[in-house]
């Protein structure tokens, strides 16, 4: 097996061991990115010279044993919504096109602090709103299994670029599912983790109250050695949560008797793919052999979690977005007669199609006299699905369910429909709406060989759990180590 | 409620948006239905239901009053489309 190929954990153990350097791993995903990147498309920025630099700086401290990370000598890759100083963060939109970050975001700096190596930035929907990657500016990235299909979104090119070894991990952002519903497309692992244990400092700001950064992984075991190092307290950050974070590799657990699991009846009911949702099932039959005690419960509002969703992201993002003006930063239109059309001009021009769409939306939603009608009545919505996550932790110590209704859909097939794309997120949204963290792992292939990916819902700040269960899936199965060919 | 091309213009103006008049008709469409889907959120009865505006109820969080860290002007200005003598340059605004 090629050195881009193995996870993080197993290359840190051949650093240690001082059988690989950390500039031959370098030189072996570069030349991964050089042989499939023109197919694949994941990456808007490659910073190969940079990373060669910094490998052979890490390996020299790894030489002297003067590195404590078990990532140092890794190289990873970040979603271009997260700011690298010197290095252009465009969050695929013509809007931020030449945005160079005087600053780092919180995730980078810890990546850095690391001693991880930087690969490049990854493609993405525009400003993270889309399921497809379909609506980045700049480029479509295409799924690993089957390149006329989508890769998911809105972290497509973060999944695409870990599911075809051009990286070893990448960071995404999740605001309701863009983390999760792409790991499950393309067959890897995806966290979001609980709201405020990643600081969202440096992390280009779409829905503030929903976002949250994780990592996506080859294995599980890489998502608890991404976590332990991302997560924690930061000051900058004003929704941080100041608490004990564990050590999530203690969680790598493989036993998970007696544990007590739910599946929501509404989650495989009417509405997901007959495939998909045989192989969940097979899935959950898997956790049964494996001494878990799985029943079906139902968790009221799931159909409203979409509309209630939208009205919250679209306005939140009609807010954050009013930044964008062509003054201070990034693209500014040539013509305009005053200063407010210079606003409209640059707004216009620089924002694409599903960006002003969610402007739009998220602008009426606020817009007086359809405040209380949209917005508050979003808000009412949020405590009753928030509540029925309580009401279902008293009973279960998780929850079990699919990512998507789908496997990856064919590049086109929904771009002319905004609604449909929206209904897609149904099985996420609620988790980001309730502020918990969500585990996706592969647990299958279609009949047309696409990864479903399985997902585990648990109790705010109870990742532990989660990676319990998912380790524990993964060590009993194979469906990980399955890798496409391209 | 309807969504007319009246209201799309107004939310426009508000969003600072300029949209031709293929956009505009467009999504007066698209916006009819998604509101129109939206409208669903009306089957619940919320009355007496708290808002949750954030699952993490914090406010005013404050730090000492210490100065820190601030960036270099040059580097800031870099990233502006105009600017002069360590300025960011805007059209007139007053006559």
């Amino acid at each position: 097996m090629k050195l881009n190929e193995l996870t993080a954990h197993e290359l840190g153990a051949l650093l240690r061991d001082k059988k690989v350097s950390a500039v031959e791993i370098t030189k072996s995903v570069l030349d991964r990115i050089d042989s499939v990147e023109n197919k694949i498309d994941s990456y808007l920025t490659v910073c190969g010279e940079q990373a060669l630099k910094k490998a052979e700086g890490v390996q020299v401290r790894l030489d002297k044993g003067d590195v404590k990370s078990p990532l140092a000598g890794i190289p990873m890759a970040i979603k271009d919504n997260m700011c690298t100083e010197g290095i252009k963060t465009t969050c695929a939109s013509k809007m931020l096109h030449n945005f160079i970050p005087p600053y780092n975001a919180t995730a980078v700096s810890k990546l850095y602090d690391s001693d991880t190596i930087l690969l490049g930035k990854l493609n993405m929907d525009e400003f993270a709103m889309g399921g497809s990657t379909e609506n980045s500016h700049f480029k479509q990235t295409k799924n690993p299994w089957d390149i006329e299909r989508v890769p998911g979104g809105s972290s497509g090119g973060s999944a695409a670029s870990v599911a075809s070894d051009e990286t070893i991990f990448a960071l995404g952002s999740d605001t309701g599912g863009s983390i999760r519903q792409p790991a499950s497309f393309c067959g890897i692992v995806g966290m979001k983790p609980t709201y405020g244990t990643v600081s969202r400092f440096g992390l280009v700001a779409f829905a503030s109250s929903l976002d949250q950064i994780g990592p996506l992984t080859k294995d599980v075991t890489d998502c608890a050695l991404v976590l332990n190092a991302i997560t924690g307290y930061d000051p900058m950050d004003t929704t941080s949560s100041n608490v004990d974070y564990p050590d999530y590799t203690k969680a790598l657990v493989n036993d998970i008797k007696g544990m007590k699991i739910g599946i929501p009846s509404e989650y495989i009911g009417e509405g997901i793919n007959p495939e998909v949702r045989e192989i969940i099932l097979k899935a959950v039959d898997t956790l049964k052999a494996l001494g878990a005690q799985c029943e079906e419960f139902s968790l009221p509002v799931t159909e409203y979690a979409i509309p209630a969703y939208y009205l919250i992201a679209c306005a939140e993002a009609s807010s954050n977005l009013a930044r964008y003006d062509g003054i201070k930063y990034g693209y500014r239109a040539e013509k305009y007669n005053d200063l407010l059309d210079l606003y409209r001009q640059t707004r216009s021009e620089g924002f694409g199609a599903e960006v002003k769409r969610r402007i739009m939306l998220g602008t009426y939603a606020l817009s007086s006299g359809y405040y209380d009608a949209y917005y508050k009545k979003a808000l009412q919505v949020r405590t009753l699905i928030k509540n029925g996550f309580d009401k279902a932790f008293e009973k279960y110590d998780l929850i079990v369910g699919p990512t998507a209704p789908t496997t990856a859909y064919r590049i086109g097939e929904k771009a002319n429909n905004p609604l449909e794309m929206y209904l897609g997120d149904i099985y996420t949204v609620s988790v980001n709406i309730a502020g918990l963290p969500g585990l996706v792992i592969p647990c299958g292939f279609d009949s047309g060989n696409l990864p479903v990916g399985l997902q585990f819902i648990g109790k705010a700040f109870d990742e532990s759990t989660l990676l319990r269960v998912g380790y524990t899936f993964e060590q009993n199965t194979e469906y990980h180590k399955k890798k496409p060919v391209i | 409620m309807k969504i007319t091309q009246d209201i799309i213009e107004h939310i426009a103006d508000l969003a600072r948006l300029n949209l031709s008049e293929a956009e505009k008709e467009k999504l007066t469409i698209e916006m009819a239905n998604i509101v129109a889907y939206v409208d669903k959120l009306n089957e619940l009865d919320t009355t007496d239901v708290p808002p949750t505006s954030h699952v993490k109820p914090v406010h005013n969080i404050f730090r000492e009053d210490i100065a820190g860290k601030s960036y270099d002007r040059d580097k800031i200005l870099a990233n502006a489309p105009s600017h002069e003598e360590g300025c960011f340059k805007v059209p007139k605004v007053v006559e």
